[in-house]
């Protein structure tokens, strides 16, 4: 047994690449002592993803960032999660997609592949942890959900009331996104990466710009980078509101979900009007972006955020007046700080449970490396932490965005392409859900030839099942609700 | 919460009027239910929304119907939960070998008569992902589609305007 390994020791003397990351090949010792570290909090896990005949994994820790590669020997390699449990899905989706095994996979079953996909018919049944007691039961949910949700599988096994373990099962909505990417060029890969999650639209195209620029040296005007974050921000808005309501909804609010409801659709609709998309779809592109923000549109933002800050406010009134509203938010899916370490999730859901990071702040990308903001976190973990944080993020964007607005200079928004080459890139972005990994390697021809995003959720989704473990079933809405993961974005 | 009752009486109501059915949809579902409908549609429409492989972003557009400036149900258009219920099946995505299973167990669940609308335009041809070999194809390979709204995402006024005309199709 080697010895953990740390990031920072590894990195210390070495230069990062113009993304950041440092990139090195390591053997199969050093990748499992990377492993181990990632297991004693000495980094943390970021991604991990095959790429031909390596695997490569993402980490993080101490301000450094390092994309490690290790050669796969007749298409196996030491499993991560053998001592990192984070890792598990990862490797099992991996395995499903690219036939990589994970040596020592401490959990071997399918993950992505149901068995469905042609040439891979399986009719093997997916076996579900076993829970073990007297008087337990199981209930079975999805993948259809009541209501309008993505769909997903999660079995519950409870006594009476009482969840004692919630096991997802997802998949569902695999679309063979990687594979699709594979061979693109770049503006159709600009929005396949686009519809990875569609909520994070704006996050995922800026990361895949973010990443495409750094492997090809594409400079982009000053212009297009505050139009970024406008639009990131705009996004970021109009989930927090739209998830505080919805979560009030859960606890049979409705007036405030209403009014959430309300002040999203104004967003909306705001978003539409000023950058002719709604959601701001294929809006980033690598070298810039495609809808400029006209005077009149910059005053249409700005009463927006009007708007925006005045019901924030009212929201936060009502909430706090309502014993009743907080008695389902309180204590209720608390998640411990120790998992949102060990897991390294990212967004609200490990502010709440005090792990202070934020792409936007962790490792600043322009504009945010001279946009000044707080980084709300909260200790409790609990839902009305991760309510909390969101609302107080609320006000932080809000400031972000009239300082972006009094910024913007005329200029061009766009970039005419370099020359095309090959190169490596990758970018982490702060989604509204959390830090949102893309990683890109470009070809001869100016083609992807390898495309990974890891969405926020692959870390936040396993600790879902932990938050709701007892937990009374008719809180689960709230709890899910509460973290409100990406089906689409983890199913790729 | 005494601050909302001002708000609503101070600042009116939000809420948009009724759109036109949309004319190309009248069309299609004209073609699509033809006899079928006359008797059976025209007063409400229960509704079974179904994520076969959607990126969410339908489903952001979908939600959206039933805010305060839509509200869809004045319309008479009910989204429920369970198959049993429903009139209409709304399906979002290109259709994925992983969800097709569910997909037909949910329209084999809801009872006839029933009509199917394929929202946006992975639903209609697969969008982005389409040639995907995880992907089965577009809906209408799946089930019989009585009619497409396209969009990545369709706004919410087009998906009322698509929905109002299949209430209008067994009117007339």
């Amino acid at each position: 047994m080697s010895a953990p390994a740390a990031l920072a020791d590894l990195v210390a003397e070495r230069e990062a690449g113009p993304d950041g990351y440092v990139r090195l090949d390591v053997e199969a010792d050093l990748w499992t002592a990377l492993a181990q570290g990632c297991a004693a909090g000495l980094h943390d896990l970021s991604a991990l993803w095959a790429d031909g005949d390596r695997m490569r994994m993402a980490l993080v820790g101490d301000g450094r960032r390092a994309i490690v590669s290790l050669k796969t020997a007749a298409g196996a390699y030491p499993s991560v999660s053998a001592h990192h449990p984070p890792a598990i899905r990862l490797e099992r989706a991996m395995r499903d997609l690219y036939g990589v095994q994970p040596l020592g996979l401490p959990d071997p079953r399918p993950w992505l592949d149901h068995g469905r996909w042609p040439g891979h018919e399986n009719e093997a049944r997916y076996e579900f942890l076993p829970s073990e007691g007297e008087g337990l039961h199981q209930i079975a949910v999805g993948p259809v959900h009541a209501g309008i949700i993505e769909p997903g599988h999660f079995r519950f096994t409870a006594n009476g009331e009482t969840v004692v373990r919630l096991e997802e099962r997802l998949g569902y909505v695999h679309k063979g996104v990687e594979h699709l990417l594979a061979g693109a060029d770049i503006a159709r890969g600009a929005r396949i990466v686009g519809r990875i999650s569609g909520d994070s639209t704006v996050a995922y195209a800026w990361a895949f710009a973010r990443a495409v620029e750094a492997a090809l040296g594409w400079a982009v005007p000053p212009r297009a980078i505050l139009l970024r974050a406008i639009m990131a921000e705009l996004e970021r808005l109009s989930h927090h509101i739209s998830d505080v309501g919805a979560i009030c909804n859960d606890a049979s609010v409705l007036t405030i979900h209403a009014r959430c409801a309300l002040q999203r659709e104004d967003g909306l609709a705001v978003a539409g009007a000023c950058f002719g998309h709604r959601l701001m779809m294929d809006c980033i592109v690598p070298g810039g972006v495609t809808a400029d923000l006209s005077s009149d549109g910059i005053g249409q933002v700005r009463g927006l955020l009007a708007r925006l800050e005045e019901t924030r406010a009212e929201i936060l009134r009502v909430y706090d007046s309502l014993p009743s509203l907080q008695d389902r938010t309180v204590t209720t899916g608390i998640v411990t700080p120790e998992l949102v370490r060990q897991y390294a999730a990212g967004g609200f859901v490990g502010r709440a449970s005090g792990r202070a990071f934020d792409a936007r702040k962790s490792f600043p990308y322009a504009p945010y490396d001279r946009l000044d903001f707080a980084l709300k976190t909260r200790t409790a973990g609990d839902v009305d932490a991760r309510l909390m944080v969101r609302m107080e993020e609320i006000v932080e964007s809000l400031g972000m965005l009239h300082r972006l607005l009094d910024r913007l200079a005329p200029g061009e928004i766009r970039s005419a392409a370099p020359a095309m080459a090959v190169g490596e890139g990758a970018a982490l972005v702060e989604a509204f859900r959390g830090d949102l990994f893309v990683s890109v390697r470009i070809d001869e021809g100016g083609k992807l030839a390898r495309v990974h995003a890891r969405d926020a959720s692959w870390f936040q989704w396993p600790l879902l099942e932990a938050a709701v473990e007892g937990n009374i079933v008719a809180d689960f809405p709230l709890c899910n609700k509460s973290f409100n993961c990406s089906y689409s974005g983890h199913d790729l | 919460m005494r601050s909302f009752l001002f708000d609503a009486l101070f600042k009116g109501t939000a809420t948009i009027a009724r759109p036109v059915p949309g004319s190309a949809a009248l069309e299609e579902v004209a073609k699509t239910l033809g006899e079928r409908a006359r008797q059976r549609l025209g007063r409400s429409l229960s509704i079974r929304e179904i994520d076969a492989g959607s990126c969410n972003g339908c489903e952001l557009e979908i939600h959206a119907l039933n805010n305060p400036v839509y509200d869809v149900e004045r319309f008479g258009l009910k989204f429920v939960a369970s198959p049993r219920h429903a009139d209409v099946l709304l399906v979002t995505g290109p259709v994925t070998w992983n969800m097709r299973e569910a997909l037909l167990r949910t329209y084999n669940a809801a009872p006839e008569p029933k009509w199917v609308v394929a929202l946006g335009d992975c639903a209609g041809n697969c969008g982005v992902f389409a040639g995907s070999p995880a992907v089965v194809g577009p809906l209408a390979d799946v089930l019989p589609v009585d009619l497409h709204i396209p969009g990545c995402p369709p706004p919410p006024l087009e998906i009322v305007k698509g929905l109002l005309a299949l209430m209008e199709a067994g009117k007339s």
